[in-house]
């Protein structure tokens, strides 16, 4: 089964910190990779641009970013290879963002099941 | 939370399991035992604030459950054939409550049901933190890493199997005792360790639920007679909780090497001290008490400056011996190198299947700790990043950081 963990944070709380921890806090997103990757399980990740540079799109127009809703902001996905939603939440759980913000675990919908 | 808090805590806890465990080896239906019980507490809450507290608050409750359960006969009669077990523990009610004594403790037999062979492995932890405990599903799947709503289905199809296959409420003949406790045991451990990395492998590990095991264990070595591995068991809970204030401090992981042990809680480490040696009486050395012992050992060195390396590699031996998990492998491979000899340390973790320790965090940490003692510093910063990639935990992370930027500035 595919998982989608949608990573939520404070991408204002990302911009203020110093460079140094700003490596670090790099640094644990890519040994997360890192250990997906060793594990297996990795599909494919991309950290977000900050929401500011972010459209929505409506039928009755584009808004522009950042939205107001909520200080927690999208800023990046991981796709899973998992068997079941306990092993999801388990490698979701070591996704340094479970610690400073919060991961949405989202079933990828399987059209053939 | 305050002292006086935690003591009403596990006030409440004694009774909830006492009386759950009365209801449910007279109703051998563990769910309507505990709707039962849940009607008693809720009449309890809006009672009591208006009439003040029964004298005797267990019998209390024990007398509306029993109201309820004679409701459930009723309605139960036309259904099915727990009617008959209903009616009759209600009326089992009466003569405990008509009798001055205490009501026997049968806790016991509830943990046994919890860890019957017929029972899930993977239910039976959540299964005794509900029926001993009064846990809620919710708060037992946030230890566990469970969606609550699977949880919470997990356990009534556990309780509905304990009815539907009769599963006997009653503790295990001679014949069978030794390995049925192993898994009561086992299912207690599990709600130690829940959700816990091990940063340094020399510490023993410890999580989410660690005072609802510790409740757990001293229930068991108190009920469970000639059982050394029980006892073993609540040692080995106890050496380790005693040392959690040094453990984590400012959000900053310590190593067992470097903690504070004025930090340390000396009634517990006396406690479990206690426990062991009651163990070894029996001479019936087992996992838990050579666990146990390790760590003995472990605060011995710390606290009265012993070398006991020496000891702590034997005990591990012995520990593979009996055991022989990943987690002992990784442990007598960290107790190796910390007695100068990492190279014996890696090619124990070198005979491990890789496939098995994929997603073990304390493998990779204690990997990490022996390559860079070894000034093997490409292969250890490759180790620490994947220990630090599968840490749940920020001070673990922090820890395993610190270490590998340690390792590059020493050169």
């Amino acid at each position: 089964m595919k998982y989608l963990f949608l990573l939520y944070n404070d991408e204002d709380g990302w911009e203020a910190l110093s460079s140094e921890e700003k490596t670090e806090t790099v640094g644990a997103y890519q040994a997360y990779a890192q250990a997906l990757k060793k594990a297996g399980v990795h599909i494919s990740s991309e950290p977000l641009d900050h929401s500011r540079n972010g459209k929505r799109v409506r039928a009755s127009g584009v808004e522009d970013g950042p939205f107001a809703d909520g200080k927690e902001q999208l800023g990046g996905f991981f796709m899973i290879e998992a068997d079941n939603l306990d092993d999801a939440l388990d490698w979701a759980a070591r996704c340094p963002c479970a610690a400073q913000g919060h991961v949405e675990v989202r079933p990828v919908w399987d059209f053939d099941g | 939370m305050t002292d006086a808090r935690l003591i009403a805590e596990d006030a409440a806890r004694e009774s909830y399991g006492r009386l759950l465990a009365w209801l449910t080896t007279r109703t051998r239906d563990v769910a309507a035992a505990e709707d039962a019980l849940a009607d008693a507490f809720r009449a309890a809450l809006e009672h009591w604030p208006k009439t003040g507290a029964p004298a005797s608050p267990e019998a209390w409750l024990l007398t509306t459950a029993r109201r309820k359960l004679i409701d459930q006969a009723r309605r139960a009669r036309t259904r099915d054939e727990s009617a008959p077990a209903l009616a009759l523990a209600a009326e089992e009610a009466d003569a405990a409550l008509s009798d001055d004594r205490d009501f026997p403790d049968e806790r016991l037999k509830l943990l046994f049901v919890c860890a019957h062979p017929a029972i899930d492995k993977t239910v039976r932890t959540p299964l005794m933190l509900q029926t001993v405990l009064g846990l809620d599903a919710a708060r037992i799947a946030s230890a566990f890493l469970v969606a609550p709503a699977a949880m919470a289905q997990r356990l009534v199809r556990a309780k509905r199997k304990i009815r539907d296959a009769g599963i006997p409420l009653e503790t295990p003949g001679p014949e069978d005792f030794a390995a049925r406790l192993d898994d009561v045991l086992d299912a207690i451990y599990a709600a130690y360790t829940a959700g816990w990395d091990a940063a340094d492998g020399a510490d023993a590990r410890c999580g989410g639920l660690t005072r609802e095991a510790i409740f757990l264990a001293r229930l068991a070595a108190g009920m469970a007679k000639d059982a050394p591995e029980a006892f073993g068991l609540a040692a080995l809970l106890l050496h380790a909780e005693a040392r959690r204030p040094a453990r984590v401090v400012d959000g900053r992981y310590i190593a067992l090497a470097d903690q504070d042990t004025e930090l340390w809680d000396r009634r517990m480490i006396a406690e479990a001290e206690q426990a062991l040696a009651r163990a070894w009486t029996f001479s019936a050395a087992g996992r838990f008490q050579i666990e146990a012992a390790i760590q003995s050992a472990h605060a011995a060195a710390k606290l009265h400056g012993r070398d006991t390396q020496s000891d702590i590699i034997v005990l591990y031996r012995r520990l593979i011996d009996l055991a022989p998990s990943i987690g002992a492998k990784v442990g007598y491979a960290g107790a190796l190198a910390a007695a100068d000899q990492a190279e014996e340390g890696l090619t124990i973790l070198d005979a491990i299947e890789p496939d098995r320790v994929a997603r073990y965090q304390a493998y990779w940490a204690v990997r990490a700790h022996i390559l860079a003692a070894l000034k093997r510093r490409e292969e250890a910063q490759a180790a620490y990043t994947r220990a630090i990639g599968l840490s749940e935990d920020e001070a673990a992370r922090d820890f395993l950081r610190r270490r590998m930027n340690n390792m590059s500035t020493a050169t």
